[in-house]
């Protein structure tokens, strides 16, 4: 990852959010909140169904910058909000661009703007700052 | 006191005994639980499960993924809050005024550096601000926001802000299944076309579908769409809510005279108040006039005039 440059902009993500997803990302971020497993108690509290919790929603921004840039760039901050809920079989794109290069307590990071779309509209927004150390492989 | 009062001094009180005590995570950062979360989420990071790979790489062994610096102090199926815990406390006090419900809307994650397995980090979190109550797309609520610092032995290694609303859940049930869609190709001649625009466009593409859009700044609904953030932020851009498509007759007035291409008189245009808040201007249908009154129930419909245009309107609701 030599070349990022200001305003490139990183290739899309899809995420199937079935049922099985909703669930078993929801317990594998120890979230035990019914809203995120059980669709009657779901419903009951007003929603249309289960839905994704934010800790996936960090993990899968997270997720999204380092396919692209590698494994070895060093997330440094998720800041993430949340706009309409991930219903069960909802499908979320994520797309996102290099915005800024800041330097922060001497260490250069990139700046990249994501967003997480599903059928309802914007379903995440992030910044997220991430330092490209010399690749030593 | 106001019920307003009431939960500012709570949360006055709360903020003032500042930062609880740690609390350590059930398990230390460990690699059955790392694998669990890559394998839900998909990420195929070598660094986090690929000890060959890590050793090579700039990390000089495993590491835990930063984004689940929370889940590391998750307190799990039965877990309990402690008694200073301050996000207990303040949903506590919500929950008895009656904002029962809640759903988390922010989160900002600061790693200061990344976890390896064997590490066993504790929580400590304090209130930082409680803003309500707000008209937002889920119903009246307040927004709690805490602070969190994640400490291994003496070292802070991530620290967090997290917002949650909590709000009163609406008196009516979610979205009704399937928007009722009429077709109206009586109204094709007479009718006089928006005009629109890329600030409204969404309105127009979600009445196509059964779907009353409503335009959101952050966390602030506005109709009709425009252009500016209403805070007055240049640099923010708006998305939009679904409204459930539910409220009460605000105003009204019943059209006599003069004549409407392909109407018949009189009729009746309500501004309905949503249950999300904001106020919205259409035609209520198969109405008697002297039946409407401020107050009345009623829920969305939509009239398609033709493949351009649907035209949100009103009905009483049963």
């Amino acid at each position: 990852m030599t070349n990022v440059e200001i305003g490139t902009t990183l290739p899309p993500m899809t995420i199937h959010a079935t049922p099985t997803f909703v669930i078993s990302t929801a317990l594998a971020t120890r979230d035990f909140q019914d809203v995120h497993h059980d669709r009657d108690a779901a419903v009951a509290r007003g929603s249309k169904d289960i839905f994704l919790n934010i800790l996936t929603d960090n993990g899968l921004v997270q997720r999204f910058v380092t396919d692209w840039t590698g494994p070895e760039a060093l997330v440094r901050s998720i800041d993430i909000s949340l706009g309409v809920p991930c219903y069960a079989n909802d499908t979320l794109t994520f797309t996102g661009t290099v915005t800024e290069r800041v330097t922060i307590g001497g260490e250069q990071r990139f700046v990249i703007e994501v967003t997480g779309k599903g059928s309802l509209g914007d379903h995440v927004r992030g910044t997220v700052h991430i330092a490209l150390p010399e690749v030593t492989l | 006191m106001t019920e307003t009062e009431r939960i500012e001094a709570a949360a006055e009180r709360i903020a003032a005994q500042g930062m609880s005590a740690p609390v350590p995570g059930r398990d230390p950062v460990n690699q059955a639980m790392v694998n669990n979360w890559t394998e839900a989420l998909g990420d195929d990071n070598p660094v986090y499960t690929d000890r060959r790979f890590a050793e090579l790489s700039v990390h000089r062994g495993l590491v835990a993924p930063p984004a689940m610096a929370q889940v590391w102090t998750m307190r799990g199926l039965h877990g309990t809050r402690a008694d200073d815990d301050p996000l207990g406390a303040m949903m506590a006090v919500l929950d008895e005024e009656g904002f029962t419900s809640v759903v988390a809307t922010n989160s900002t994650q600061h790693y200061h550096r990344y976890l390896r397995p064997g590490e066993h980090v504790a929580a400590s979190t304090r209130l930082e601000d409680v803003t309500g109550p707000k008209c937002t797309a889920l119903g009246e609520g307040w927004f709690v926001t805490t602070r969190t610092t994640w400490s291994a032995g003496a070292e802070v290694v991530a620290e967090m802000t997290f917002r949650v609303l909590k709000f009163r859940p609406s008196a009516r049930a979610a979205a009704p299944e399937g928007a009722r869609i009429i077709d109206a190709p009586e109204y094709a001649d007479g009718v006089l076309r928006p005009v629109i625009s890329r600030d409204t466009e969404f309105f127009w593409q979600g009445t196509k579908v059964g779907e009353l859009r409503i335009q959101r700044w952050g966390e602030t609904l506005r109709h009709p769409p425009g252009p500016v953030d209403p805070g007055g932020d240049l640099d923010a851009k708006p998305d939009y809510v679904v409204a459930r498509g539910t409220g009460t007759v605000y105003s009204y007035v019943v059209h006599h005279h003069p004549k409407v291409p392909g109407k018949r008189l009189p009729f009746v245009v309500a501004l309905v108040e949503l249950d999300e808040g904001v106020r919205v201007l259409g035609e209520l249908i198969d109405a008697d006039p002297a039946d409407v009154h401020i107050g009345l129930p009623v829920r969305a419909v939509f009239l398609r005039v033709d493949d351009e245009l649907t035209l949100p309107a009103w009905e009483v609701a049963t």
